[in-house]
């Protein structure tokens, strides 16, 4: 397949994110123009509460824009019906599951739902793509067990599998890597990157890992106070943007490193 | 894998229910042989007229009553569990069924109150069923009223709570000035009954049963998909609006109907969906649905052959055999399990 990298998936035109209320609205961050390509893994950095899972939502329609336009292959938000944008755009949330008996290969193929008929029958395609799914993210051997059995790092990989499996262009996953060891996160991070390349899909991620997050990433969403910036690792750096994101008492960032470190007192 | 396919538990579920349902015609307060009564339900009539009518007229409309009502609680049961995501959820505590107590009370205790309006002494026939399912009725539609503002399914859960424990306030407010005999007419009511019922109700209330069984058929797709929470559920594009209506529709009218014609019978709705999840160690809907109709149908059955007594002239309420017996057995089960699904 040749990778197309020129085209835009999701672009944004003057985006309002926050929340409407009924006297005034609380606005979290406006005038959002970006526009991310197909085949890149996006990170969505920044620190907590500054607007990431905000930003995620209204991404995804989970949320109303306060104002502007979210457009998914240069078609609106808006105009998409519910199963047409399952079609398109898939999610891996950060909200603990309700406790079910549900085994991880049933987990799964409930990301095949749009495409199944009124009473859930699996066909062949689903089958595949399911099959494909569990092969991509190297869960096999935990086909069969009961999902609420798994560790954090085995649970997100399966979450990712169904994603996977709801086939979209586009699959935002909201702090993956929360509650995952050192090796877990790393070891999502570098999936979520294989997956890019291997599928062509767009990955957009929110997270804490900035480390991992600019190593890996394609391209860096960072949210600051009152404005996002939008790019590659080294053209964020060029701007020696990140020495504003914390207070520079404990940490600063090395330039060349491309990466925070802990000061040394 | 020891496991057994589904389809094996489901054959041997069948078999325990025809073997129960024989079990409950041929037990009662006149002994009937046995090969009589299969002589009368294969269509031999020429056995004695008496017997003819207990069997025709009472103990299999029972039955049949038993099977209806177990089986439709457990659906409404299981559909609440998975509506709202947990495992304590079921038809009482939406307060559908307080509903329809309230429906019953203020009409055989509201009498004295609003000085014999509608009735004498004589309750018509078809008074308290109707009167019931306008009562689960009316906290089913302030519920959806709610539930269409409110977004947060818990607390949709919680205002049946609430609504549950308005009406079962308004009813010891009812209760306190009310005349003793018209105290001990609700009591009768509120213990549950089986019988009773005339093939004419019966066909009214299979009919209404018959529509919403299907009509879960239809949701068995969003069901699934509410297993992993609504946010999940409409990224798969399943319009959950829509989906929760239908549920919370569903099981008010089974409530409702099972109440009127059956009195308030606590225990099965929660428990049976237990049951179903221990034995077919499953959460998809399509192998639940069918497992909590015929276990559901069973243990109404089990209730019903143990509160007749039998060989006794005594019938216990049906309600407190569904708890005294029931209750014991689901925390064993799940004392043995360790954990409760939804």
């Amino acid at each position: 397949m040749i990778k197309n990298t020129k085209n835009i998936i999701l672009k944004t035109d003057n985006l309002t994110i926050g929340y409407s209320q009924k006297k005034r609205n609380k606005i979290v961050l406006s005038k959002i123009n970006i526009a991310i390509e197909s085949g890149t893994l996006i990170s969505v950095l920044g620190k907590n509460g500054i607007g990431k899972s905000t930003l995620l939502r209204t991404l995804s329609k989970v949320q109303k824009p306060i104002s502007g336009f979210v457009y998914l292959d240069e078609q609106s938000l808006d105009s998409y019906s519910e199963s047409a944008l399952s079609k398109r755009l898939s999610l891996v949330l950060t909200e603990r599951l309700p406790e079910s008996q549900l085994t991880v290969f049933e987990l799964i193929a409930l990301g095949r739902q749009p495409y199944t008929n009124w009473i859930d029958t699996l066909s062949r395609v689903d089958l595949e793509k399911i099959d494909t799914a569990i092969k991509q993210t190297e869960i096999t051997h935990l086909k069969n067990e009961l999902f609420y059995e798994l560790s954090d790092g085995q649970l997100q990989r399966v979450l990712i599998a169904r994603a996977l499996a709801q086939d979209t262009a586009v699959i935002i996953l909201d702090e993956p890597t929360a509650h995952l060891d050192m090796y877990q996160t790393i070891n999502i991070f570098t999936l979520l990157q294989k997956l890019v390349k291997e599928t062509n899909k767009t990955i957009i991620i929110s997270s804490h890992e900035i480390n991992l997050a600019l190593k890996l990433s394609d391209q860096i969403i960072l949210m600051t106070e009152n404005n996002l910036q939008f790019g590659t690792t080294a053209a964020l750096v060029s701007q020696n943007i990140f020495d504003t994101i914390f207070p520079d008492t404990l940490l600063k960032f090395d330039k060349s490193l491309e990466q925070f470190v802990i000061k040394s007192s | 894998m020891l496991k057994q396919t589904p389809k094996k538990k489901f054959l041997l579920l069948f078999v325990l229910l025809l073997i129960l349902g024989l079990l409950n015609i041929s037990l009662g307060s006149v002994s009937i042989p046995f090969y009589d009564i299969l002589d009368i339900l294969t269509g031999n009539i020429s056995i004695k007229e008496s017997w003819l009518t207990i069997i025709l007229n009472f103990r299999v409309p029972k039955a049949i009553t038993a099977i209806l009502v177990g089986s439709g609680l457990s659906v409404a049961g299981l559909l609440m569990q998975t509506l709202f995501r947990n495992p304590l959820a079921g038809p009482f505590v939406l307060g559908i069924s307080s509903g329809a107590s309230f429906g019953v009370a203020l009409f055989i205790l509201g009498g004295s109150l609003f000085s014999g309006f509608l009735l004498t002494n004589s309750i018509s026939y078809w008074s308290l069923p109707i009167a019931s399912s306008l009562g689960a009725f009316f906290v089913l539609s302030a519920v959806i009223v709610a539930a269409n503002k409110v977004k947060n399914t818990m607390s949709i859960l919680i205002i049946g709570l609430m609504f549950g424990s308005l009406t079962a306030a308004l009813i010891s407010i009812l209760t306190y000035f009310s005349e003793a005999s018209q105290i001990q007419q609700f009591l009768f009511w509120s213990f549950g009954s089986l019988g009773n019922l005339s093939w004419n109700e019966l066909f009214i209330f299979s009919s209404i049963y018959g529509i919403s069984i299907l009509a879960t058929l239809t949701i068995i797709k969003p069901l699934n998909s509410l297993l992993l929470g609504e946010n999940y559920a409409k990224s798969t594009g399943i319009n959950i609006k829509k989906s929760r209506n239908i549920i919370l529709l569903i099981t008010s009218i089974l409530t409702g109907v099972i109440t009127a014609f059956a009195g308030p019978i606590a225990f099965i709705g929660l428990a049976v969906p237990h049951i179903a999840r221990i034995i077919f160690s499953t959460a998809n809907h399509k192998v639940l649905i069918p497992a909590v109709l015929l276990l559901g149908a069973i243990v109404m059955l089990i209730c019903d052959t143990i509160a007749q007594l039998p060989a006794s002239e005594f019938t216990l309420p049906i309600n407190a055999i569904t708890s005294l017996f029931g209750a014991p057995i689901v925390i064993w089960l799940l004392i043995r399990k360790k954990k409760l699904f939804v």
